[in-house]
């Protein structure tokens, strides 16, 4: 077993471990510390499959820029005056089965489907950003623009939602 | 390494934020097994565009296609938190509570 299957497996696992500890925390600070476990686990990942920039973004927007965001909103809220009341047994139950079975018949149909290699040795310089940053900047400006306009939408849409009401009344 | 090692890899995890969601009732824990099964999809279209460099013929156009839609399903996820987190918030003002069945009461 060479390197990079040692590491493979390692980060595999970590990313399974930390999802399954994601739904099965019962607080939701821990659930967010497993989730930046899950997502250093796949940075991981991509940095094994020479995609250093998907690495370095993963890093600094998911694990930086959106957990920061959800540690703020439950410290905002007090969870301890409202603890979450549980789900119906059965529901949870039924949840678990549909989850199966949607494990088992993915594994099913695609684990007789012909498959391709993946050369973990070959080094590539595809996913340096000097490759990346031409084809977004050639063949991709009009889908970067609309996005840059979707976060002006989103931010505007978030403080507009999270305005008061009575603000909004006494403006409107 | 075969491929399909990363396609149950990214089931594995896909499968385990549908679980999440279908049974938590915690809004933001909900919230955060969406964010896993972006994350998986992720990891399979990576592992998928390194798959095209390998082989005999190397297409390099469709590893950094891949690679670019990565970076906008980034873009998208992150603006979607930013909006989910202040309905969140609006939620949690308006009930006292996170409780994601207070969603059904919008139907009336």
């Amino acid at each position: 077993m060479g390197t990079t299957q040692i590491l493979f497996w390692f980060l595999s696992v970590l990313a399974i471990v930390g999802a399954i500890g994601v739904i099965s925390s019962k607080n939701p600070l821990y659930g967010v510390l497993w989730l930046i476990i899950v997502f250093f686990a796949i940075s991981g990942h991509y940095v094994l499959m020479n995609a250093q920039f998907l690495a370095i973004v993963n890093i600094i927007v998911y694990a930086g820029a959106i957990m920061v965001l959800f540690t703020f909103v439950i410290m905002f809220i007090d969870l301890n005056e409202h603890p979450e009341i549980p789900k119906n047994i059965y529901l949870k139950i039924a949840g678990l089965i549909a989850g199966l079975c949607l494990l088992i018949v993915l594994v099913a149909a695609l684990s007789h489907s012909p498959t391709g290699n993946i050369e973990m040795k070959n080094g590539t310089n595809v996913g340096l950003i000097k490759y990346l940053g031409k084809t977004l900047f050639n063949d991709y400006v009009v889908p970067f623009e609309i996005s840059s306009v979707l976060f002006l939408s989103a931010m505007v849409g978030a403080v507009i939602i999270g305005k008061k009401e009575k603000e909004i009344n006494a403006r409107g | 390494m075969e491929i399909k090692w990363y396609l149950f890899l990214s089931i594995a995890l896909f499968c385990i934020g549908v679980v999440g969601a279908l049974t938590r009732r915690n809004s933001i824990i909900v919230f955060m097994c969406i964010e896993l099964m972006l994350n998986s999809v992720n990891l399979l279209l990576v592992a998928f565009s390194k798959m095209h460099l390998g082989g005999a013929i190397p297409n390099v156009a469709s590893a950094i296609n891949a690679q670019i839609f990565v970076f906008f399903i980034m873009i998208v996820a992150a603006a979607e938190v930013s909006v989910g987190l202040a309905i969140i918030v609006m939620m949690y003002r308006n009930t006292k509570s996170i409780d994601i069945n207070f969603l059904n009461r919008l139907k009336n």
